[in-house]
């Protein structure tokens, strides 16, 4: 039985080695031929289309790398699933691999750096402001066609960074078992509510989990400055007996193990009835009155994309109206909508089913960000522990 | 170092008198290049790079004050957790593993049955994560079958789930646990001569005194050494634990918490310090297990 | 039929013992033989393991359940159509892939869980008893250090490796038999321990046989249990090892199917369920095979 192992494996490894050197390296892409083809080196340092020679040479270029690797984009998250799927369909021959869907902005960073020079490094990152702000020298900067639809406190002015999307922190719950509704944060504190509010989350380890803190402290008296109104207000939830420790998933809201989350309008939405038979058709998302809290997250290109052409396609395709109103249609308010409101390039029918972009909500510097970090640090694990 | 004088210092008992000869015995050594390059490279230096990170700052400078996440409460508090959930896992996942191993005795070991339990044992050894973090929510979950089940009887608020506090995580932990010691104790099992089994008897002893005397005595290094794999494989699991009481309480959680946290960055050279915390504990267990393994070593030849 | 059945799996007494058992020395009372020895009875064997089988089966029924429960209350079938999903369909080509490298990396690991581990512990036990701790706390030491941690010490590595043999999923065989190497070892070790190597191969050796027939012909039929559960719980790990895999982003069939969760979870669960039930009969298989092999020896 040993020398029948050792035989295949002696086959298998041969067989893989000779694979591997027919395939080569899928990154680099060197051609003869037209005049405005770019090595790997001058592709990774294009800032904009025009470097290309217009769409049609990013297209070509892209198409011929003919990969795309994304990172910690979960289908249901902001309706990615719809905007991988939509990639994919207008540009064929590009593939995309999608990486561990589960990580947080810091996975992706040390996924960057892991990998550096391979061919599954990352090539666009989809990235929260805080962990984005400290490895700045990853990415490359670029400027998108519709660049001036962006505003301008949204974006970096050299195009290093530029916001995609933000969405509102909700309450989802269940209505066939809270019938009373969710109208004001207290609410959750009463005893109908016992073994059933769930947050995303470690807020010491998890950007959306912190954010639901910071939103029962804006809803509480709180500030932007002072999160410490939260802390106190999921100690009083944990009290009650109400907080439930466990991690919310799409399927413990279909099994109904988690009927009350606090998570981003678009997630709570994409578990609800817009999942058909996959969601929870009584999921009901509400955002309660009073300041609202966002947070945008970033979109980045990797200086050392493997497949520098594709990352910029697939940038420009993230800044056209009809991904922009996908990222709508899920409840994430997308960086341009206000300039296709002006333009009337947004979808009508979505924007009434979403509701309006709310004109104030707050969002956390970096410094609060940090000052609310710090306090969670010290305070949450002796407050919900 | 030749083969003959390895022997002598080695305390073996002298029934090993056909020494081979040092020619053979350099032969000998050349067998064991390939693991230890293996394990060099792939082993021995990515624990070394794993635990060196804790020696450094995130700017690259040496220095011992990332050991001052050992004054944090909350991880003295989990180290507390990780080690009381652990051995509860190994000792209950021992106990009840060796007593499935016993009931499998009595079974045919070339039959179906065996093989069934062997496959399905290796199945679940690794079903974690996620997954079975799930299937137990859908048991014992406040919403799970037996749960809901004991509501009707007990009351809707009498019962609550247990799996969601870290005690309680050792029945979800007992689910994996059971087929590993399964999978490793059974081979130690069917080693039992049954020549000693026809000596007990024939000399009048009973069946408890041949376990008494005979069994236990004989299995209590392959039981302890399973057991101690039990603690190091429930030591340092967390995909499982990451669903359940996502707001941490385990030392594996504090140190993804430290490696990939969005919020409070900058700390991921902590992580190296607490996977070093977590080796010293798995060397001291090792420690008091090979003083057990000595004493026991004279059924071993 | 207890006296017959003590004797029978004694496969360590080869070569040295053949032919059928001896009948034990103690006189039979009427119609039935006291029972000695380690076996325990039937009746509680085989309540043991019904109680067992019935609780480990709980969650998996549980899973079972859920995966026909409609969202609407009551139950259906459509989630197993809905495996057939054209929607999804850009997810399962990653399963396909995931598939394909997990059952390659399968055939990896073993391999070299086979031809690196098992000669060194078999030489340890002839040749080197007192590196025996030795080898053990390096076995054991990847079970100490969490995985997590781990994969940041295999990054470096990876980033060499890769310039040499690409980043196919194939090269995470490497790191993932690092990871098995302390399940591994356990059966063996415990086999070995049970298993007197030395005499039966000073015996082997007196009667004339050369090295590697002894190796060939009495060391490892005497170890074949421990090598065979080895093997097994090495494929469980490959095929349930996610860490590693999502690090080094490649695609294995845990990291696709974490990527179907998030599309809808009931398909999720049913994959799962899938996933385990092949693993349980692919095992099965190699058991059955690995198991009628003595019969053709005797």
């Amino acid at each position: 039985m040993n020398k029948r192992y050792l035989a295949g494996a002696a086959v298998l490894a041969v067989a893989a080695l000779a694979l591997t050197a027919c395939s080569g390296t899928a990154g680099a892409s060197t051609n003869a031929g037209s005049t405005k083809t770019l090595t790997l080196a001058q592709a990774q340092k294009a800032t904009s289309v025009a470097d290309f020679g217009g769409m049609a040479g990013l297209v070509a270029a892209a198409t011929k790398e003919g990969h795309l690797n994304v990172i910690t984009l979960p289908p249901s998250w902001a309706n990615y699933g719809q905007i991988i799927q939509g990639f994919e369909k207008k540009y064929p021959g590009i593939k995309i691999n999608s990486a561990n869907p589960d990580g947080s902005s810091a996975d992706e960073v040390a996924a960057a750096k892991a990998q550096k020079g391979q061919s599954t490094a990352p090539d666009v990152f989809d990235i929260g402001t805080a962990v984005m702000n400290q490895n700045l020298d990853l990415f490359a900067p670029y400027k998108v066609q519709s660049w001036g639809d962006i505003p301008a406190d949204y974006k970096d002015a050299d195009g290093l960074w530029y916001y995609d999307y933000t969405g509102l922190m909700s309450v989802g719950y269940d209505t066939k078992k809270f019938p009373g509704g969710v109208k004001k944060i207290d609410d959750l504190l009463g005893a109908d509510f016992k073994n059933s509010v769930a947050i995303k989350g470690d807020p010491t380890a998890a950007n959306e989990a912190a954010s639901a803190v910071y939103m029962a402290a804006l809803q509480s008296g709180g500030t932007a400055d002072d999160v410490q109104p939260g802390v106190d207000f999921f100690q009083k939830l944990k009290k009650a007996g109400n907080f439930l420790s466990t991690l919310p998933t799409q399927a413990t809201v279909a099994s109904g193990e988690t009927p009350v989350v606090i998570q981003w309008s678009f997630n709570n939405v994409a578990w609800g009835p817009a999942a058909g038979s996959a969601g929870n058709p009584n999921w009901k998302t509400v955002v309660l009155p009073g300041a609202g809290l966002g947070s945008y997250y970033n979109q980045t290109i990797n200086a050392d994309s493997p497949n520098p052409a594709a990352a910029r396609l697939w940038e420009e395709y993230l800044y056209t109206p009809a991904v922009q109103n996908l990222y709508l249609a899920a409840g994430a308010y997308p960086a341009q909508l206000a300039a296709m409101e002006k333009a009337k390039t947004v979808d009508a029918a979505t924007l009434t089913k979403v509701g309006a972009a709310p004109k104030d909500f707050v969002q956390l510097t970096a410094d609060q960000a940090t000052k609310a970090a710090t306090l969670l640090s010290s305070k949450w694990a002796a407050a919900v522990g | 170092m030749t083969a003959l004088a390895s022997n002598r210092g080695a305390g073996v008992t002298p029934r090993r008198r056909g020494a081979p000869s040092p020619r053979r015995a350099a032969t000998g050594w050349i067998g064991l290049i390939p693991f230890s390059v293996y394990a060099l490279l792939f082993l021995g230096i990515p624990a070394v790079l794993a635990i060196a990170s804790g020696f450094f700052t995130s700017g690259g400078a040496f220095t011992i004050s990332n050991f001052s996440a050992f004054g944090d409460p909350v991880i003295l508090k989990d180290l507390v957790g990780s080690l009381g959930l652990s051995a509860a896992s190994a000792i209950l996942g021992a106990v009840i593993g060796a007593l499935v191993c016993y009931a499998m005795l009595g079974m045919n070991p070339e039959g179906w049955l065996r093989t069934i339990v062997d496959s399905a044992a290796s199945v679940l050894a690794q079903f974690g994560g996620v997954m079975l973090a799930f299937a137990f929510i859908a048991t014992v979950g406040n919403q799970g079958l037996i749960i809901l089940i004991l509501k009707q009887v007990f009351g809707e608020n009498a019962v609550s789930s247990p799996i969601y506090t870290v005690p309680g995580l050792t029945l979800v932990y007992l689910y994996f646990e059971i087929p590993l010691m399964v999978l490793t104790f059974m081979p130690a099992l069917e080693a039992l001569k049954p020549a000693w089994g026809e000596a007990v008897a024939t000399l009048g002893g009973s069946r408890w005194t041949y376990w008494r005397e005979v069994g236990f005595p004989i299995l209590a290094p392959a039981f302890f050494g399973c057991m101690i794999l039990l603690f190091a494989n429930a030591f340092s699991s967390f995909a499982t634990a990451a669903a359940l009481i996502s707001q941490g309480g385990i030392w594996p959680l504090d140190i993804q918490r430290a490696l990939t946290s969005e919020t409070v960055v900058g700390h991921e050279n902590e992580a190296g310090v607490i996977a070093l915390g977590m080796i010293v504990v798995m060397v001291v267990l090792m420690s008091a297990y090979g003083v057990l393994q000595r004493r026991a070593a004279r059924w071993e030849r | 039929m207890t006296a017959t059945a003590v004797n029978a799996p004694d496969e360590s007494m080869t070569p040295v013992q053949a032919g059928p058992a001896s009948e034990p020395f103690i006189a039979a009372r009427a119609g039935r033989s006291p029972r000695y020895g380690a076996k325990p009875a039937q009746p509680t064997s085989l309540i043991i393991l019904i109680i067992a089988g019935v609780l480990f089966l709980l969650p998996i029924a549980a899973m079972v359940i859920f995966s026909f429960r409609s969202n609407q209350g009551g139950y259906t079938v459509g989630h197993y159509l809905d495996v057939f999903n054209p929607a999804l369909e850009y997810t399962y080509d990653g399963l396909f892939v995931g598939i394909q490298n997990s059952l390659g990396l399968c055939v990896i690991t073993v391999a070299i869980i086979l031809v690196l581990l098992l000669p060194v512990m078999i030489l340890t036990e002839l040749r080197y008893p007192r590196l025996r701790r030795v080898l053990e706390f390096v076995c054991l030491l990847p079970i100490t250090i969490p995985t997590v941690v781990l994969v940041v010490g295999f990054i470096p590595v990876y980033s060499v490796l890769s310039q040499l043999l690409g980043s196919d999923a194939w090269t995470l065989g490497f790191a993932i038999g690092v990871i098995a190497l302390p399940y591994a070892y356990r059966p063996i070790a415990v086999n070995l321990a049970g298993v007197d190597v030395v005499t039966l191969t000073e015996a082997a050796r007196s009667l004339g046989a050369g090295w590697l027939p002894v190796l060939w012909r009495v060391v490892i039929p005497n170890l074949r249990r421990g090598i065979l559960a080895a093997c097994f719980i090495t494929i469980a790990v490959v095929l349930g090892e996610y860490t590693i895999a999502s690090f080094l982003s490649r695609t294995t069939f845990q990291t696709a199917l974490v990527l179907i969760q998030h599309s809808d979870p009931y398909v999720a669960v049913i994959f799962s369920l899938i996933a385990l039930l092949l693993a349980f009969v692919l095992l099965l298989a190699i058991g059955r095979l690995g198991a009628i092999r003595p019969r053709s020896k005797d």
